[in-house]
Parts: C-alpha cells; structure tokens; sequence
C-alpha cells in the first residue's frame, strides 16, 4: 500500500461518515461574510434551525465596505448597507464570532482568518468565497463554498464531499531577484491553464515554495482556484509555526506542544500516489503579468501579446474576444502598454509584506502624472503596521491614495471601479471582463511590478528600476 | 428543492471557452439578500449595452432562444467566484440544465443544490449538441435523468454520467441537510472524538 499525500491525512482526519461514495466531512472553522451568506442565514431562520458550531464560525463585512476614511459614518449605497446590516443582525442573533468595520481587527476575510490564528495547520476551513484557499497555506484543507453549501455548513458543521485526485505541483531550485510568490503562481497558471486543476487538490511543494515566507505561500494558495484546484496546500514547516504562535487564538502552552506534535506528521508520505505533477524551475520564472481576460493569460513582462493564431481550440476565439475587449494589439511589446490606474491589495497580495515590496519600488520615486493609484491593506492592522514601518507615508508622498481594509477594486462592489476602457495594474487575482468595473482592463502582476508601472505609466520590468547602475569606468 | 426528472425544451448554444461567474452574474448583482429575481441579470454585460438596451445578437435575445430551458457552452463553464448568485440567476431565467466539456468544481457543485443539472460530456458530444441547438426553436433536446440520456431534435442518444447520491436528491427534491441532520449521532460521535484528539481546535 501506498503512503498518504498531506490531503489525504487531513481528509481522513475529518471523515464522519463514509457510505455509497459520498462523504460527511466535519468542518474545524466557518468564515462568513456579507455576499453570500444573507440566504443562507434566512434558510436557517426558515426551517428554524440554529448554528451548530457558532465558537467555530467567524464573521466579517469586506466585500461591499467603503475604503474611504470617514466610513464609519455610514454607507450611501442602500443595497451595501442593507447586507452589511444583515450581516451585523445574523452575527448578533446567531452568536458568532463577529469583526465589524469599526474594529481595528476587520479586514479581507482570508486576510484575518491567519492573522487572527483562526486558520492552524491540519484544519479544514471553508467559506462562501473561492479565494478560501488562501488558507491551504498552513497545510488546512481550505476550499470556497456556495451559499446553499454555507447553511449546510451552519446547521451541520458537516460538508457532504466527494474526495478530490492529488496533484503536485513542485517549484525546483530558486527565484532570480524580482522575481515573487505572485510570478511563480501565474506561471503555475499559465502552464496548467485554468481548467488544469480541476478535480484536484494541489499540494504546492519545493525548494523555492519552502523558501516563501507565510505571506507568499498565501498568495500562491490564493490562487489554486484560479487553476481550477479545489484547494491548495502547502506542508506546515517551522516558518508556518513561527507564523502561528502567539496568535490570539492559536493553541497555547500544553495545547500549542499537543498540536505541533500532530502538525509535525502532517507531510505527503515520500511513497505517496499523485495523480498529476507538474514541475517548474524556480529559475525559469520571470515577472509575470497577464495580458487578457484569463488568468491563465500569463506571460513574463519581456514577451510580446499573442495573437489568436499562437492558439488552437475554443482558445482561438478566446483569444480574439479578450484581445478586443482588451483594446491590445498581437505583437505588442507588454512593457509598451500604458495603464491608466494602479490597485495595490486583495486578499491575494494585500498583506504587510506585499506593501513592503511594494513600498521599497516606490521610495523616493512619484506615480507617473495623471495616473490614480490606490493601496488597499488587506486588514485594519496590516495597514496600522505600514503606518508604523512608514510605508504609509511612502505610498503617500509617491501619490498613491491610502485607504482602509476591504477588497475594494478586487471586485468593484464597492464604490471602487474602473471606468469602461480605463486599464489597471491590479494586485488582485481576476482579469475577467468586467470585474473591476464594467469595461475595465485588468493587468495582474505583483505588488513590486504594480509598484513599477505606477512610477513609469506603463508595464514595467520591475528589474530595470532594481538593477544598480553600473559604476562609471 | 424542485425535481428534475426529464426535461424537454430549447437547447440555446453559448460556444465560449471559460464562461465566468462574472459573466454569468457580473458583481452588481450580488447585492440582493434574496435567492430570486437575477434571471433578468443573467449574463448582463453581454446581454445588455451601457443604456441598457438589449443586445440583439446574444443568444439569449435572439427570438429562437428566449424561452430556452438548456444551455450548451465550452470548457470550463462557471469558473471564477464561488457566487451561487450564478446558478440562482440561471434557474431564475428558466434554465434548468447546462451542457459542457467541463464545469468548474463550485458551480458544478452549486447547480445540484438548485435543481439545475451540469452534465459535462466529451467535447465531440458537445459539438453535435451545439450543432442542433443551433438550429433555433424546432430544435428541442430532451434530457432524462432517469435514464442518464439526453436526445437531440433528430432522436439521436447521448448517454452521461451522474453521481448516484445527487441524481437521487434531483429526482426526488431533497434537501440535503435535512439528510445531513439524519447523521446527527454520527456527527456527535465525530465531535466527541475529536475534542479528545485535536483539543486545540
Ligand atoms: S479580495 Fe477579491 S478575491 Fe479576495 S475575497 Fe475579496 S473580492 Fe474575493
């Protein structure tokens, strides 16, 4: 017989009940916010049924919040407020763990869940969102959820599953300078494609994945959905304990010894059986943006947009749409094309050591003329930490506006949309049509190289403002 | 839940690679605290212009494809957010069974809690259904998900597969948490060993 992968181990850890092929699994921790929670809580409310687990379930409002300062005064919009009301109602009523937008602690729902040591290696999380699997990062089993799936979860703690193939996918070797979480993740994409990953479970492994700090092993299981996984996962190791102790509700003291003795076996078992792998050399990976409507329209920022001919398949057309939709013509050098609004944020880079990188491109330089530039932090302390660094004043005196927590111009529910045709260097993780705004254009990148476009005004290679100038002869 | 047994009506062709949530459903819509009422925004940006006119070549406003109950598309359908608001808006608009090389995990997941049945088949399969729903309004497939076979307009079979459990709880409307809340003990019996093995949690 052959070993366990990591998946397999936290699955069967999490097994109620096991019968014709469908599986009850139990659920450690329930995150919930404001979108695609209101139906599910009313369908409780409906066949009066209480949350079965509320000390496990945890609340919060990103989504549709206003980023502005002053927002605390209210909201315009009566749709927002009304589900941000519900949200505060169901919180209240049902007795679950609740941050609201006036606590410092608010913030992108995968933002707080780790910070707030809510998220621990060997769980499995859900919440009604697909970028739950951001927190596969500390070796959890993290997957999105509908809403019908949410009450489920609410009534039951349960979640009937079919089990999921593994996957490898493994990053050899190391990262040339420049080069970050975000690049490796895009490439991954680019080269399984968006449907590559589904009906897996990706366990991202690896020299260059070992070497990623918390923060990057997010950014790369943030994405996993992005390649069709349903979950991503990376092994705990001693950066994610680091991470995790001391955290206000990880385990502490007999309970923190008792659980890193069962963190410590939860590995893929050398003989385990994959399905798939797919493996990347670190070196390989260049900075990547996207250049269509696709995340898998990923290409290093030294190549040229394709034409639809390069492609075969449904791809071609694909192709020809995004490329309309994206106003760009085959052959264009990427570093040639002019943005007209830089987004710093997202739960996929909205974290303090993206705003480091970020800020360290941008010390001493200003935002291009005429360009709106934005820094969202992805929670209330990861923004009062970068106004204690100083990378507030950074962003700010490079131009770029300095907002509160939320996921803002990742999904434009909140006021924060582009305008049709206008084009952003995004942080976030989709460049559907559409998502920012209606006929807006998204460019992914990392926060170094949206740091980059927004000093020179077009796609930048971030090394060309890194690289040190050659000492005169 | 409502049944789905067999389903005879209009088959509407959307040959588009990687059909988003976004598309289905674009963002604005997902301010509602209700389950009904999207099907008039159902693949809004597409199906309608700035003004808020209709756009006479989508699909879904051509007059052969208004009332259609099938939807056949390309790989990947339903990628991108977790929203059920996509698969509510479908079912609002009256559709009720969507045909495509591949689903995206979520969705995929998230039709089946609302009567909508995914069938994901081989992409030569597909492309005779798209063919004869491209036909217009004469064209009507008939889906039977007793028998797990789907006929075209010129009596043409295609059998697919369908998970045991799910087909169950479609034929018969059930709602699956009151069948989860049926393995209560189970679930008590879970909690108990768990609280023992992983206290931390
Ligand atoms: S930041 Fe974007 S991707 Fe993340 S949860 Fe918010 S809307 Fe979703």
């Amino acid at each position: 017989m052959s070993g366990k992968t990591l998946y397999d181990k936290i699955w069967d850890a999490h097994l109620v009940t096991d019968t014709d092929g469908t599986s009850l699994l139990y659920i450690d921790r329930h995150l919930v916010h404001e979108v695609t929670s209101p139906q599910a809580f009313e369908g409780l409310r409906m066949a009066g049924r209480k949350v079965r687990a509320p000390g496990q379930t945890i609340a919060v409002p990103d989504h549709n919040v206003p980023t502005w300062e002053d927002r605390d005064k209210g909201i315009d919009n009566e749709e927002s407020r009304i589900q941000l009301e519900a949200l505060d109602k169901n919180a209240k009523d049902f007795g679950i763990h609740y941050y609201p937008v006036s606590d410092v602690r608010q913030g992108i729902v995968h933002i707080i869940g780790p910070e707030q040591g809510w998220t621990l290696p060997g769980m499995t999380v859900v919440c009604g969102d697909s970028h739950t699997a951001t927190h596969g990062a500390f070796g959890a089993l993290a997957h999105g959820i509908g809403t019908s799936e949410v009450e489920h979860v609410l009534a039951t703690q349960t979640l009937i599953q079919q089990k999921s193939k593994n996957m490898k996918v493994e990053i050899t070797g190391q990262l040339s300078p420049g080069v970050t979480a975000k690049d490796i993740v895009l490439s991954i994409i680019a080269r399984t494609g968006t449907a590559g990953g589904t009906g897996y479970v990706i366990e991202y492994c690896g020299e260059a994945i070992r070497a990623l700090s918390m923060e990057g092993r997010m950014t790369i299981c943030n994405m996993a959905i992005e390649g069709g996984a349903r979950a991503g996962l990376i092994a705990p190791d001693e950066t994610t304990y680091d991470y995790v102790k001391g955290r206000p509700h990880a385990p502490k003291g007999a309970q923190w010894e008792a659980a890193m003795s069962w963190w410590k076996t939860l590995y893929s078992d050398d003989d385990a059986h994959w399905d798939k792998v797919v493996t990347l050399k670190g070196e390989d990976i260049a900075p990547t943006v996207t250049w269509g409507t696709s995340p898998e329209d990923a290409l290093p920022i030294t190549a040229s947009v394709p034409a639809p001919d390069d492609f075969s398949g449904g791809k071609v057309d694909a192709v020809k749409r995004a490329l309309e939709y994206m106003g760009l013509k085959a052959g264009t050098p990427l570093s040639a094309i002019e943005i007209d609004t830089v987004f710093i944020g997202s739960c996929t880079n909205g974290r303090i050591e993206d705003l480091r990188a970020a800020a360290a491109i941008l010390k001493g330089h200003k935002i291009k003329d005429g360009l709106r530039a934005m820094v969202v932090p992805g929670s209330g302390l990861v923004r009062a930490q970068a106004e204690e660094e100083g990378l507030a004043d950074i962003f700010k005196q490079a131009g770029f506006e300095w907002r509160k927590a939320g996921c803002s111009m990742c999904l434009a529910m909140n006021p924060d949309q582009l305008a049709p045709g206008e084009r952003c260097a995004a942080t976030s993780n989709r460049n559907f049509e559409g998502r920012q705004g209606r006929g807006g254009r998204t460019h992914l990148m990392s926060p170094a190289m949206a740091a980059a476009a927004a000093i020179t005004g077009r796609l930048t290679d971030v090394r060309e403002l890194t690289q040190p100038t050659p000492e005169p002869a | 839940m409502e049944k789905f047994t067999t389903l005879h009506g209009i088959a509407a062709p959307l040959p588009l690679i990687n059909v988003d949530t976004d598309m289905i459903i674009p963002k604005q819509f997902l301010k509602t605290i209700k389950r009904e009422g999207l099907g008039k925004n159902l693949f809004d940006e597409m199906r309608f212009d700035d003004n808020g006119d209709e756009i006479p070549t989508f699909v879904l406003n051509k007059p052969a494809y208004r009332d259609a109950e099938i939807l056949i598309s390309g790989d990947n359908f339903g990628c991108g957010s977790s929203r059920e608001h996509a698969p509510w808006a479908i079912k609002d608009f009256g559709i009720r069974c969507v045909i495509a090389p591949s689903f995206a995990d979520i969705f995929f997941n998230n039709c089946f809690k609302n009567g909508i049945l995914p069938i994901p088949l081989p992409q030569e399969q597909v492309d005779i259904l798209m063919k004869d729903a491209e036909k217009g309004a004469n064209a009507r497939i008939t889906v039977d998900l007793e028998a797990q076979e789907i006929t075209t307009s010129d009596g043409q079979t295609i059998p697919f597969e369908v998970d045991a459990f799910r087909k169950h709880c479609l034929i018969n409307g059930l709602d699956d948490i009151a069948l989860t809340l049926e393995k209560n003990a189970a679930i008590e019996g879970f909690e108990a060993q768990a609280a023992q093995a992983r206290p931390w949690v």
